[in-house]
């Protein structure tokens, strides 16, 4: 209990520096929320900076806004009046993971997997073919496969939208091949690499000299600790394909939450910006903290239990 | 390997990927019913570019939110599907006192979207809200010619104050202090009327789908943030329209609204994306609809900073040095036209100011260039050293590109590109600090020539020139008091005359509209302002 109030602590320090840090930072960018090519008149401007507090000292705004927060409110968005932060983020958060918890499982139920087969047979045309396909996938940035899938999949064949979300299974199945390829090519190559290494150690040796099976060495004993690399990936891969899927909703045209990161860094909508870091910020520590968890169950030498 | 299995699902059970299934689902559930099955398939689905920020009437500044709120509101005026004025909610309207007084005469039966009639004092009592300086509505600004409607925006006066009124039930009358095409101002979201009791309850949120109650022929069904709007008839509107329901799609990358045209998820696009028009017409054919549009690009020129302060040679050096053929034809390549005037052909009882360099071939052009480049006392021993701003953005690279190679090229000149995020870039525009050479243009809110003009006026926000001259100012003034339309517009020319002479920009191009449409969807006509009420539009057979 103690050990969780204190990961606790730490997890809110941590967001308070990160929120605070980036409120800052914010304001120290150039150009405001309210800067436009078409400027309006000295009193509108005035009517909005006090509508959203800008006329107020930037302490008295950081503190306005934290204890907005710590009621649960993040307040208005800047670009989108209509909504408020707290509404943008409830509706584009479970689009973002529920295409980025697709994506992710993809790539373990198809990149695992390849990544075994190619450890088994390695050295062969497979597992070279495989590596390369992998090498390929990682290197291919995502605004060229979304295009590329769309071309294939929605202009020539049909098979598919080119784009936009009705919430149904169709309009999903893109993108999360889009976010997934990269993240694929990558599980591949990890559990390749760390099952090859574990291949090598030498209680396998030994239980390789009692005469135990290939497939029993794998399933009983090789795959556990191979795949403990892959479990500590998982947490940066998820937090990658749903905060870093900017490109894919932009290209799809996704409701997701990535989009706002970019377009409220560029639109200056600090509210909605500090909003999606806090949140992603709160993910991050929560899913750092399950797959400690996970690590620890996999591995007891992990744990940091004393 | 079963437990591995089983923990691996845990976790990513954990990460909130069933939970958000479900979140999504429960959304689609409390929403509204899904449509009948022969309505969703004659859905016009429409790309709209960028989410629009709000459906405010009154607050909405783009032209994503634009055109919505066009379908969803009706002004005293509207426009066909030609941009031509048509009656609105006002069947009649007629001016007098000089210029100075405007009666609109109102529809008898007008309803709201929730079936409430609509009178003259609901008009009024919208307008009184439209320009108080707390709703900060971003096109207020060009309704100064009403009585005190600029006190009232200063928060001088209250908004009780502004010269709208309405007599009876079915008149609404403005009292202008100058002269201004007011219909044609009317058109603006900001002259729609709002549902003020939605605004009273809802507050900020009385645009949302139930919620926000308009005029127009459709109203808002759904809502759904950084993917579309689905809108369906109005039952109240006088004329239903043709087309049952139109779904506005968040468009934001113009390469992917193309490709979801192509693919046939789209009826309509908002844009089309830089490309050869060659290739695109030999893709799309007659699909492929290209016009007129009033919008001006042009190279700004800092009057106030050297090198060019004080040096009209250099300044008209560097303009007759730019060969607007070339960059039509190969650097834009979407039907863009050359340009040597500020305001586009084609704004409404304007003529063009005819400039002298536009009848000389590019030869002679670069010849005079040379010339003058010589007299405003530089060479190519003493090249001028001059930089030239813009936003990042991969078309505008290329046309700053082929502008810095024509004045070397030409003049000798060394050019300094420089590009900077688009926010960044309206900071340091419009403080005329340290900017010498930027990108210019504008796109018109209304057809009228002042509309561009303004924008050089010495106070204002958008003269990002520095053009701070008298003459011209008294110009836009006696424009501003003639008593006729056409009077108006002599002066407006004179204005822009006198603004080419100073040559505080360098006219490029003007801009085209472009679009791509189905050949199933008929009643689209390329407009000056690219505006296009689905209201108009029609199937040209059953859709599939």
């Amino acid at each position: 209990m103690k050990r969780f109030a204190l990961r606790a602590l730490e997890a809110l320090v941590t967001l308070w520096l990160l929120a605070t840090l980036c409120f800052f930072l914010l304001r120290a960018a150039p150009g405001g929320p309210f800067d436009a090519e078409k400027a309006a008149p000295p009193e509108v401007q005035a009517a909005l900076a006090a509508q959203y507090r800008l006329d107020q000292s930037l302490p008295a705004q950081y503190g306005q806004w934290l204890g907005d927060v710590l009621h649960g409110d993040l307040g208005p968005s800047f670009q989108y009046p209509d909504y408020t932060v707290n509404e943008l983020i409830a509706a584009s958060a479970p689009v973002s993971l529920f295409n980025g918890g697709c994506a992710l499982l993809l790539s373990l139920l198809v990149g695992v997997p390849l990544g075994v087969f190619a450890a088994l047979k390695t050295g062969r045309w497979f597992d070279h073919a495989l590596m390369f396909l992998a090498g390929l996938g990682l290197a291919m940035p995502k605004f060229v496969v979304a295009p590329l899938l769309i071309l294939l999949f929605a202009v020539t064949l049909h098979w598919l939208p080119a784009g936009g979300w009705d919430g149904g299974w169709r309009s999903a199945v893109l993108p999360i091949i889009a976010l997934s390829l990269p993240n694929l090519a990558y599980c591949a190559r990890l559990t390749r690499a760390s099952l090859l290494e574990v291949w090598q150690a030498d209680y396998l040796r030994a239980a390789r000299g009692r005469g135990l099976s290939e497939m029993r060495l794998l399933f009983a004993h090789a795959l556990k600790p191979g795949l403990l690399p892959v479990v500590a990936w998982l947490s940066p891969a998820l937090i990658n394909v749903v905060s870093g899927s900017a490109v894919v909703e932009q290209v799809f045209g996704i409701p997701g939450i990535g989009r706002y990161f970019v377009q409220g860094a560029l639109n200056r909508d600090y509210t909605l910006v500090l909003g999606v870091v806090l949140v992603i910020g709160a993910a991050i520590v929560l899913i750092n903290t399950v797959i400690d968890a996970l690590r620890g169950a996999l591995d007891p030498r992990l744990s940091d239990t004393p | 390997m079963p437990i591995l299995a089983l923990r691996l699902l845990v976790v990513l059970l954990s990460f909130g990927f069933v939970p958000a299934f479900a979140a999504q689902t429960l959304q689609r559930g409390n929403g509204p019913e899904p449509l009948p099955r022969e309505q969703a398939t004659s859905v016009l689905e429409r790309g709209n570019g960028p989410e629009p920020s709000t459906l405010d009437a009154h607050r909405c500044p783009e032209v994503a939110c634009g055109n919505i709120l066009r379908d969803l509101y009706e002004g005293l005026v509207a426009e066909d599907a030609a941009g031509r004025l048509i009656p609105g909610t006002a069947e009649r309207w007629g001016v007098s006192d000089g210029g100075r007084t405007w009666t609109f005469h109102l529809r008898p039966d007008l309803r709201w979207s929730n079936g409430e009639s609509l009178d003259a004092r609901q008009i009024v009592a919208s307008f009184r809200r439209a320009f108080a300086p707390v709703t900060a509505a971003p096109f207020a600004v060009h309704f100064g010619a009403i009585e005190n409607v600029e006190a009232v925006q200063a928060g001088k006066l209250s908004s009780e104050r502004i010269g709208v009124s309405a007599p009876d039930a079915r008149t609404v009358v403005f009292r202008l202090v100058r002269s201004a095409d007011l219909p044609r101002l009317l058109l603006l979201p900001v002259g729609y009327p709002v549902y003020l009791p939605a605004l009273a309850k809802f507050g900020a949120q009385h645009t949302r789908p139930g919620n926000l109650v308009g005029n127009g022929a459709y109203r808002l069904r759904e809502w759904t943030p950084q993917a579309n709007l689905l809108l369906e008839r109005n039952e109240y509107f006088r004329e239903p329209p043709p087309i049952a329901n139109v779904r506005y799609q968040v468009t934001e990358d113009a390469a992917s609204e193309l490709q979801r045209f192509a693919a046939g998820d789209l009826q309509l696009t908002e844009t089309v994306p830089p490309q050869p028009l060659k290739n695109l017409r030999a893709r799309f054919g007659e699909q492929l609809r290209i016009g007129p549009y009033l919008g001006s690009m042009w190279i700004g020129l800092n009057l106030a900073q050297p090198p060019l302060r004080d040096n009209l040679a250099l300044r008209q050096a560097l303009s007759l040095a730019i060969d607007r053929d070339k960059l039509t034809r190969y650097i834009t390549g979407l039907g863009e036209t050359p340009a040597w005037t500020i305001v586009p052909p084609g704004v409404a009882d304007y003529a063009p100011v005819a400039v002298r360099a536009a009848a000389l071939t590019q030869a002679q052009r670069e010849a005079l260039a040379r010339r003058l480049y010589a007299r405003a006392g530089y060479s190519n021993q003493q090249p001028v050293e001059i930089e030239l701003r813009y936003n990042t953005s991969t078309p505008l690279r290329r046309l700053n590109l082929a502008v810095a190679a024509m004045w070397r090229d030409v003049l000798g000149a060394r050019v300094r590109l420089r590009n900077e995020e688009w926010k960044v870039f309206v900071g340091n525009r419009k403080q005329r600090v340290i900017t010498q050479a930027f990108r210019g243009g504008w796109i018109a809110d209304i057809d009228d020539a002042r509309n561009f003009l303004a924008n050089f006026e010495s106070a204002s926000a958008t003269n990002w020139s520095g053009v701070d001259d008298p003459a011209f100012n008294a110009l836009l003034r006696a424009a501003d008091a003639a008593p006729t339309l056409a009077q108006r517009n002599q002066s407006l020319r004179e204005a822009e005359a006198r603004l080419l002479n100073l040559q505080a920009l360098i006219p490029i191009y003007y801009y085209t509209s472009k679009h791509l449409l189905r050949p199933e969807v008929t009643g689209f006509a390329s407009n000056p302002l690219d505006h296009h009420p689905s209201r108009f539009l029609r199937w040209r057979s059953p859709p599939r």
